[in-house]
């Protein structure tokens, strides 16, 4: 089921301030895939897909997305090549409405009607945030906030969408909910890599997996493998 | 009964000159939270601009503000380029830039063209004005608040209604966020360090119909723009027009009811007081 290779990311070192914080991580998704990037708090999963998202650079290494070199791209660049990242903690626009804030993801494009029909797909896949296109970002619950902010994503049409730690702060209902809708998402010929706590409930619907620790790629496999790993058991998901 | 009145329409035109001064520094704020504490000096430029072109080759005010606002925009953006974005996010570092560039363009004026006052020569609005009833409205004032509630009101219509307007909010609001959604916050920087160098440029280029143009005379306005910001709400421009019609009103019921003097004390004892009930501002977030 899956095909070309469409990102690739090769052994890059990345830090704040002149604090190293990856030290050499290696990953690829290739197009049509579900892949998961798990990992303890602080371990680096968050930075290393900031660099790939091009919000900060690598001090060496290459990010290869759909043929081009995008090591140095700045992230606004980025998003119009079709790679998408929806950030931890969601960061909608809090102030804005969730129109507004879905528009702002399609503002690339320049189409009014290009923009109203992607649109109409996002309000398509989360019906919630057609009830709710009036309200302000801040004042929805978290799951509909957490919805707006994977539609939003959706609204630049990526190739590739980074989703990172969806589940942060949602009710295992809202959760499942949630994962379902990134196997639609798939299912639309959307690739996926995504960052997620809950490691047992992300490896389930991906196909590969990256363990991280301490900045540096510790296991990798196909779901089934690291879900079947007692290392990784044993580590993750407190068995 | 006509007296009041005067004393309110007064105020009135003062309120709204401030407003346009302070659009530029509370938008900036918004978005970049930098302080330009060469606001003032912005205007001072703004005002020398139209002076000059209306002493060397006899273009009025009312013609020399398109001049003046497109100068500013320009000092603005080299503002922006040489200096802030240098040292964005750098905690006091703009603040205090800032301040350096503000006395440097003042000492450059100073020395360049000397402290003289200069005052611009039968200026098409100079001296008139109109009665409404027993109340004087003097044209000067009057056409430049007309100017400050079209500026403000296009200020407001591109933040509100336009791509590019939704751009600068998200950036105010999440620069990170806004560069995911393909906005390069940069150049939206660039810009908005521009739009506010050029609201004070209009402003500037007016104020030679009715007001004596000299190296010192942005610092009163730059003070007052400050305290209309903080009052207003920083970043909220509507707040920006609220709080400086209040500040106009207040000087001048002030002025006129305890006496000149005392106008100022009343103005910032006010500020005083509405920061300390709302610090975040009458319309801050
Ligand atoms: N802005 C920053 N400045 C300095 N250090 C940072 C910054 N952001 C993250 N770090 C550090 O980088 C390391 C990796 O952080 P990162 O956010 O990538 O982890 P994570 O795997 O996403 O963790 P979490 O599961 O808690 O989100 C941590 O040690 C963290 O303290
Ligand atoms: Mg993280």
């Amino acid at each position: 089921m899956s095909g070309e290779i469409l990102l690739e990311v090769k052994d890059i070192r990345c830090g704040y301030d002149g604090v190293p914080v990856i030290h050499g991580v290696s990953l690829e998704v290739r197009s049509g895939e579900i892949v998961a990037i798990i990992g303890a708090n602080g371990a680096g999963k968050s930075t290393t897909m900031r660099t790939i998202a091009g919000l900060m650079h690598p001090l060496s290494g290459v990010i290869r997305f759909d043929g081009a070199d995008i090591t140095r791209t700045p992230a606004y660049s980025i998003v119009a090549r079709g790679l998408a990242y929806v950030p931890e903690a969601r960061r909608l626009f809090s102030k804005l409405s969730v129109r507004q804030n879905l528009e702002m993801g399609a503002f690339t494009v320049k189409d009014r009607g290009e923009i109203a029909a992607r649109l109409d797909r996002a309000f398509q896949l989360f019906p919630v945030l057609k009830e709710r296109a009036g309200q302000i970002a801040e004042t929805m619950s978290g799951g509909e906030q957490q919805m707006c902010a994977i539609a939003r994503g959706l609204m630049s049409n990526p190739k590739l969408i980074m989703l990172d730690e969806l589940s942060l702060g949602l009710q295992p209902s809202i959760v499942e909910k949630v994962l379902e809708t990134v196997v639609e998402i798939r299912n639309q010929g959307i690739t996926v890599l995504l960052v997620e706590q809950l490691v047992q409930e992300a490896l389930e619907i991906s196909d590969r997996g990256y363990v991280i620790q301490t900045g540096a790629i510790v296991h990798q496999g196909t779901a089934s493998e690291l879900l079947a790993s007692p290392e990784v058991r044993k580590a993750y998901m407190g068995m | 009964m006509s007296l009041f009145f005067q004393v309110i329409l007064d105020g009135l035109w003062a309120g709204l000159l401030y407003g346009l001064i302070a659009a530029g520094l509370s938008l900036i704020w918004g978005v970049m939270d930098v302080l330009n504490f060469a606001h003032g000096d912005f205007l001072m430029v703004g005002m020398y601009v139209s002076f000059f072109l209306g002493f060397l080759f006899k273009a009025d005010p009312l013609v020399s503000w398109v001049a003046s606002g497109i100068f500013l925009f320009l000092f603005g953006m080299l503002t922006y380029k040489l200096v802030i974005s240098r040292i964005l996010g750098k905690a006091m570092a703009p603040l205090l830039a800032t301040f350096g560039l503000s006395m440097m363009v003042k000492n450059l004026v100073l020395n360049r063209f000397s402290p003289n006052f200069r005052i611009l020569e039968s200026t098409i609005l100079e001296g008139r004005s109109f009665m409404v009833g027993d109340v004087i409205v003097p044209l000067p004032q009057f056409v430049t608040s007309l100017f400050a509630l079209a500026v403000l009101g296009l200020l407001y219509w591109m933040l509100t209604r336009t791509r590019f307007g939704w751009a600068v909010q998200a950036t105010a609001l999440d620069g990170e966020a806004a560069r995911l959604m393909g906005v390069n916050t940069e150049k939206i920087f660039l810009l908005v360090f521009g739009i506010g160098g050029a609201c004070v440029g209009i402003a500037g280029g007016l104020l030679p119909s009715y007001l004596a143009t000299h190296p010192d005379v942005g610092t009163l306005f730059s003070l007052i723009a400050f305290m209309i910001v903080a009052m207003g709400g920083f970043g909220s421009v509507p707040g920006a027009l609220v709080a400086a019609v209040m500040v106009g009103l207040i000087e001048s019921l002030a002025g006129f009811y305890i006496g000149p003097v005392y106008k100022y004390i009343a103005v910032f004892g006010i500020y005083l007081v509405v920061i300390l009930i709302r610090p975040k501002g009458l319309f801050g977030w």
